[in-house]
């Protein structure tokens, strides 16, 4: 076993794992953070999306071992208190999500996606953007929409990520 | 995933002497297809040495008339960077369509490299692009280091430092992607340099990465798409299964250069 640190939502954490535990492995189930999904486990669903510095990854795709000393951000960190993020307000306004499984990950890619290109981004930027992360529910249509709308009301309140 | 060793070393000089005493171990870059691998079982070393800790691998540089790239510089920074879309911006597109944003934003040069997934874009860019590949004891040119499916001429205790790319005046990728997978059902990068004309086709080979020289001879005479119509490419080598015959990929490999062309004109 190997003693890792990190920050993970602003807080200071500390756990033993072992060199084949997954990051996504270590949030759910070191943390009790299980905001953060396991869909496919094949590193294509994107459910698992977290930031680490910063940088949306699949956190099923990255040992928590080589995360020691880093910052970790998960769906858990983005709400004010009670307020929600502007992009999960924009997802509850305009329903994208059905079943809710992929939204975390959607969530977190969709930040990312706007700390990396901005406020304004069109449909097909979105749908692009998008590729790693898969709906079964919704035809995204509505996670689209929601999106564009979050990635507005981010641009209004010069919001970056909470806790970053 | 099978249990293994872990190693955070500081240099490369630590991580080559590592991996030399570890038989069978492994570099750990960005992990996005040697994780999954070893997730699937399909791959078990008894370690892995992660480079990302190591300390000036990453990097994106202009040395003379050479695009210089460090080996854990992510796919996102080859994408975005300014130097890239300057010197090569047929580099920074195709490293732009590589796997997702998150792939991206770990994903690594020197690991895409140093792996030599038949499907892998890097392997066409270098290939083309006539690249050099810098280890910790020597320069390897990309014609002699792809050497098969995911076999290079990298040795045990072998790192790869850095890649540096010639600027050339004209490069672009095109792609046509599995629609389920997203990898390259055939990618072709072409590149020209003078008169020096370079096709690599990447997807497609049963032995991974090579050149398409009928088409280079081709263009040689005129670098238009227009070169390319009625020059046919064999069948013969590439690759058969459930998503293409080996003849449906060699008319891809045709329509494939002919965009990658038309691109690289455009630029």
């Amino acid at each position: 076993m190997t003693t890792i640190s990190m920050t993970v939502n602003g807080k200071a954490v500390t756990g033993n794992v072992e060199p084949r535990t997954l990051l996504v492995q270590f949030l759910r189930e070191n943390l009790r953070l299980t905001g953060t999904h396991v869909g496919c486990d094949t590193s294509q669903c994107g459910a698992c999306v977290v930031h680490v510095d910063g940088a949306a990854v699949k956190s099923c795709t990255m040992l928590a071992v080589s995360c020691d000393g880093s910052n970790v951000t998960t769906i858990e960190g983005l709400a004010n208190g009670a307020e929600l993020h502007p992009m999960q307000a924009a997802f509850r306004e305009h329903h994208g999500l059905q079943c809710g499984f992929c939204t975390p990950g959607m969530i977190m890619s969709a930040v990312d996606m706007v700390n990396r290109l901005g406020p304004d981004l069109d449909e097909k930027t979105i749908r692009e953007e998008l590729e790693g992360n898969i709906c079964r529910c919704t035809g995204y249509h509505n996670i689209v929409k929601a999106v564009e709308a979050g990635a507005q009301a981010m641009g209004a309140t010069g919001q970056r990520v909470a806790a970053e | 995933m099978y249990a293994f060793s872990y190693h955070q070393p500081k240099t490369v000089r630590q991580a080559a002497s590592l991996l030399a005493k570890n038989e069978d171990g492994k570099i750990l870059a960005g992990g996005q297809t040697l994780l999954p691998t070893m997730k699937q079982r399909l791959a078990a070393p008894p370690a892995l040495i992660d480079l990302g800790k190591v300390e000036g691998l990453s990097g994106i540089e202009l040395k003379g008339r050479s695009l210089v790239i460090g080996a854990t510089t992510k796919h996102v920074q080859v994408a975005t960077s300014e130097i890239v879309k300057q010197a090569i911006p047929g580099l920074a597109e195709m490293a732009g369509m590589i796997g997702d944003p998150a792939v991206r934003n770990r994903g690594t040069i020197g690991g895409s490299v140093a792996n030599n997934d038949p499907a892998a874009d890097y392997p066409a860019a270098c290939l083309a692009l006539g690249a050099t590949i810098i280890t910790n004891t020597r320069k390897i040119p990309a014609e002699q280091f792809f050497t098969g499916l995911f076999e290079t001429a990298l040795e045990p205790g072998e790192v790869i430092v850095k890649i540096s790319f010639p600027i050339v005046s004209k490069a672009a990728y095109a792609k046509f992607r599995n629609p389920a997978s997203r990898y390259a059902m055939v990618g072709v990068f072409v590149a020209k340099r003078g008169s020096d004309i370079r096709v690599a086709v990447t997807g497609a080979g049963s032995n991974g990465v090579f050149r398409a020289t009928a088409l280079e001879e081709a263009l040689k005479k005129r670098f238009s798409p227009k070169s390319l119509e009625g020059v046919s490419v064999s069948a013969d080598g590439l690759n058969g299964d459930i998503h293409a015959s080996p003849e449906y990929r060699a008319h891809l490999i045709g329509v494939m250069a002919k965009r990658a062309v038309t691109a690289a004109i455009g630029k």
